[in-house]
């Protein structure tokens, strides 16, 4: 083969106030994975829409395998054997994996369509990923990274050539993203070719064979993976030299005592929810001015732990000191009145409220603070805390009045962060704070972490990145099933270290 | 960047934007009444546009007007009351109740009140009833966890059947003039009458005013206070706002209080009206309440909406009626087209808005 598989020219689509795509250029070869990158708002959103039929571009043309195509909807582009596979599965949960496989497809025929068919297919299928799963499962029994895994099945029984992955790798731990990067490869020596879209440049390096940078809806760059380096993709994707994602550290506050002390959580087996996580008996403290990293596989407890505290999720014992003294925190309403605050790790289900401006967004925590004795908000005194903290955090939007949902995630959850600053937390607790989001917003999140530490902020973090782990915490505590496996402090903590307190079982260590 | 970033926030003042976006907002429904409108004066040849008319329409959509109001609460947040229409009747019933002392049907219109508890206290008892009723079903659903739907399912059969108990299943008429002008009273407005030289006299009817005036002030409500601000909350993303630190359970509970509030007024404006309590007063009024809840933009989703959209639903449907009804239209038709209006109403606000989004 000679020619690319997929020639996008002159690539244009304007939305009304913006030019989201200005003449962009993008080819794929056969056979070949290929990283597509940006900072969020440079236009590969549109472009991955444009691709699944779902944007039409306004001028330029689509050429696969030579032959000009148009892609007017979806159906279309699939019918051409473009599959996407978006970041929020589009599975149904009530239904076997062999009817997600085939929905609106079905084999047999077209009244009473064969079971039998299907599975045998579906089997067929999840074959070529090398995965065992039984087709008769119900979806919402599966896990995200087999929930994924039937996502792709789906492309493939679409006889499809393109295969374009929006961040598949956010929802999974690592060594599910290294199974997936398998599959990926495995993919590629099939002949299939793969648009992948990811912020974690690590991934890109390992996997991809070439890179396209987009950065403020133009093309920023083009390149081998083999001939470049992390720091040239960032010097593409923000224009500048980012020198350290993970800005140093911060000063200490004069006041260093232990802020929250948690003594025994712990939380037993749910009948009612089965997959609810167990704690057993969880004790940590954290000290003014500190990031204290929470590193642990995914589905290993850090993130109950932090609900806990917050009073998210009811726990059965376990004690809460601040400031040295026992507080009872039932509601996460106790929390906010104690000055603990939590970002949680998924945004848009937990924390954004879409529909609602940025200013209302922001305010939601301190309307009491904010409102007079009658209830009514004081408009003004709402405007000065949106204009405090878009100064502060740098948030870019056109008026704090437009709705949430038009930010770029970076932005968006800067406003989140924005809610809880805005109490002036004596510990806040960041839960993936950075994911989903471009690097630039990444490094200010960073700092801004920093700040927080440095102004006496006690910071719990918890990442499922080890390098942001890594870079930011002071110390680090390692959970494993519920337990607190290590603690590690800054200066003797490797990737190699933690990773086997998180992953390895006890005696094998 | 930096420089993209002051030019702009140096846009616009944000507080005029805002109104903007949310005027437009109102649109689709706005104009769809204004289209009805104008066909409908044309077709009647003027007569639809005559005061009289005109103040009769807004006579009738009050009631549903009034309940749709609480319903926009309730829907905001991603509920559903179904319950209104038989809990307006309970509270019509226990507001002739209280006022006659009696559940006896005496059709002694002026010797009674001195039994009962007065005309301030039969409205109170209505009201009472109905915030009494929406804080059962309230509770049901946000502590005992079954869903508005199932709830006020129930709601609508058990108060009913409540109703039909308490008047021993027939009507209880006749109160005071007092009573009635909460019904048919007006504020004259002796210019307009000679204006268009009427023979009755022309103002604006009672219940129009009590409408009105609970119109604004729900709009004040949910634009300017921290309940209204929550109640946006709650409907958009009940688990943010559980994060955020808002009581959800209980604002949950407070919007069925309110939208049994207004079932209990317009049930004791709607006994006043017909200067009798029906026990089957308000049959199917939900579907009419929250079709005006729906056409005025409100998402069933929760989360997006207002009560000026929801008063001009109640006003589309009430213009609809009655101008079928002047041009002679058959009710039997008139439900068909009503119907497809609802859809269609529905349908344009979509349109308008995803235009507006892209």
């Amino acid at each position: 083969m000679s020619g690319p598989l997929l020639k996008m020219t002159g690539i244009t689509k304007r939305f009304p106030g913006v030019l989201a795509l200005n003449n962009v250029n993008f080819e794929v070869a056969p056979g070949e994975i290929h990283g597509l990158l940006g900072e969020n708002g440079a236009g590969k959103s549109t472009l991955l829409k444009i691709l699944s039929g779902a944007h039409h571009p306004d001028s330029g043309s689509i050429e696969l395998a030579g032959q000009r195509i148009m892609l007017d909807s979806p159906h279309q582009a699939q019918a051409q054997g473009i599959v996407t596979i978006y970041q929020e599965f589009n599975l149904v949960p009530q239904l076997t994996i062999a009817e997600n496989v085939y929905i609106g497809r079905e084999p047999g025929n077209p009244i009473l369509f064969s079971w039998r068919k299907m599975a045998e297919q579906t089997r067929a299928v999840t074959a070529r990923i090398g995965i065992q799963l039984d087709p008769m499962t119900q979806v919402r029994d599966l896990s995200v990274a087999e929930q994924q895994m039937v996502e792709i099945a789906r492309a493939l029984s679409m006889q499809s050539r393109l295969i374009i992955m929006d961040e598949p790798t956010s929802a999974l731990s690592e060594s599910e993203v290294v199974r997936l990067k398998q599959i990926m490869r495995d993919l590629k020596a099939q002949g299939l070719s793969i648009i992948f879209v990811t912020h974690r440049l690590e991934e890109v390096m390992d996997v991809c064979d070439r890179i396209t940078v987009l950065r403020d809806g133009h093309n920023a760059g083009e390149a081998e993976v083999k001939v470049i380096q992390i720091p040239d993709i960032i010097r593409m994707m923000v224009g500048r030299v980012v020198d350290d994602l993970y800005a140093g550290q911060h000063a200490l506050p004069v006041d260093q005592s232990v802020a929250l002390q948690v003594k025994n959580l712990r939380r037993r087996i749910n009948k009612q929810d089965p997959h609810a996580i167990v704690l057993h008996g969880i004790s940590f403290e954290v000290r003014r001015g500190e990031i204290l990293g929470l590193a642990g596989l995914v589905g290993a407890g850090r993130t109950e732990i932090a609900r806990a505290i917050f009073g998210a999720d009811p726990l059965e014992t376990g004690e809460i000191f601040l400031d040295g003294q026992p507080i009872t925190i039932r509601t996460p309403q106790d929390a906010i009145r104690h000055g603990i605050g939590l970002v949680p790790e998924d945004r848009k289900q937990q924390a954004l409220f879409l529909a609602l401006a940025v200013r209302e967004n922001a305010s939601m925590a301190m309307l009491p603070q904010l409102s007079n004795a009658l209830g009514f908000i004081k408009a003004r005194d709402e405007a000065t805390l949106m204009e405090t903290y878009r100064q502060k955090l740098n948030i870019r939007m056109a008026t704090s009045e437009v709705k949430v949902r038009n930010l770029s995630g970076g932005n968006q959850q800067k406003v989140v962060i924005a809610r809880w600053l805005a109490l002036q937390p004596k510990v806040l607790i960041v839960d993936e704070p950075t994911r989903g989001i471009d690097v630039a917003a990444k490094a200010e999140v960073h700092a801004l972490l920093h700040e927080m530490a440095a102004s006496g902020i006690a910071v719990i973090m918890i990442s499922s990145e080890l390098p942001e782990i890594l870079g930011m915490s002071d110390r680090i505590l390692t959970i494993r099933e519920g337990r607190l496996t290590g603690e590690v402090f800054r200066k003797d903590a490797t990737q190699e270290a933690l990773m086997a307190l998180m992953a390895v079982r006890e005696g094998a260590s | 960047m930096a420089t993209q970033q002051t030019a702009l926030s140096a846009s616009p003042p944000k507080a005029e934007r805002r109104d903007a976006t949310r005027i437009i907002g109102q649109f689709a429904p706005l104009i769809f009444l204004f289209v009805l409108i104008v066909i409908f004066a044309i077709a009647t040849e003027g007569r639809f546009l005559n005061p009289l008319n005109i103040f009769n329409v807004l006579r009738q959509v009050s009631i549903t007007g009034m309940i749709a109001l609480g319903m926009t609460f309730v829907i905001l947040t991603g509920g559903i009351d179904l319950s209104v229409g038989s809990l307006l009747a309970l509270a019509g019933m226990a507001a002739a109740i209280a006022f006659k002392g009696t559940n006896q049907n005496t059709l002694s219109l002026e010797t009674t009140d001195a039994v009962g508890l007065g005309v301030a206290g039969a409205a109170i008892m209505a009201m009472l009833v109905g915030t009494a009723g929406g804080f059962i079903q309230g509770f049901a659903i946000t502590r005992l966890g079954i869903p508005a739907f199932i709830v006020t399912l129930g709601g609508l059969t058990i108060w009913r059947g409540l109703t039909l108990i308490l008047s021993n299943g027939g009507p209880i008429s006749g109160f005071t003039p007092d009573y009635r002008y909460w019904g048919n009273g007006l504020i004259e407005l002796p210019w307009l009458t000679e204006l268009v030289q009427s023979r009755v006299a022309i103002g604006i009817p009672i219940p129009v005013i009590v409408f009105l005036s609970f119109t604004i002030l729900a709009y004040v409500v949910l634009r300017y206070t921290r309940y209204g601000r929550h109640v946006y909350a709650v409907g958009g993303n009940p688990e943010a706002a559980r994060l955020s630190g808002l009581n959800v359970k209980m604002i949950t509970l407070s919007v069925y209080m309110i939208v049994g509030f207004f079932a209990g007024l317009g049930g004791f404006v709607l006994s006043a009206r017909l200067n009798s309590s029906e026990a089957v007063a308000g049959i199917g009024s939900e579907l009419d309440v929250i079709a005006a809840v729906v056409i005025g933009g409100t998402s069933l989703f929760g989360g997006e909406g207002n009560v000026l959209g929801t008063a001009i639903g109640a006003l589309l449907i009430g213009v609809l009626v009655n101008g079928l009804v002047m041009l002679n239209v058959s009710s039997y038709i008139q439900q068909i087209i009503i119907g497809l209006i609802i859809i269609l109403a529905v349908a344009f606000d979509r349109y308008v808005k995803s235009r507006r989004r892209a």
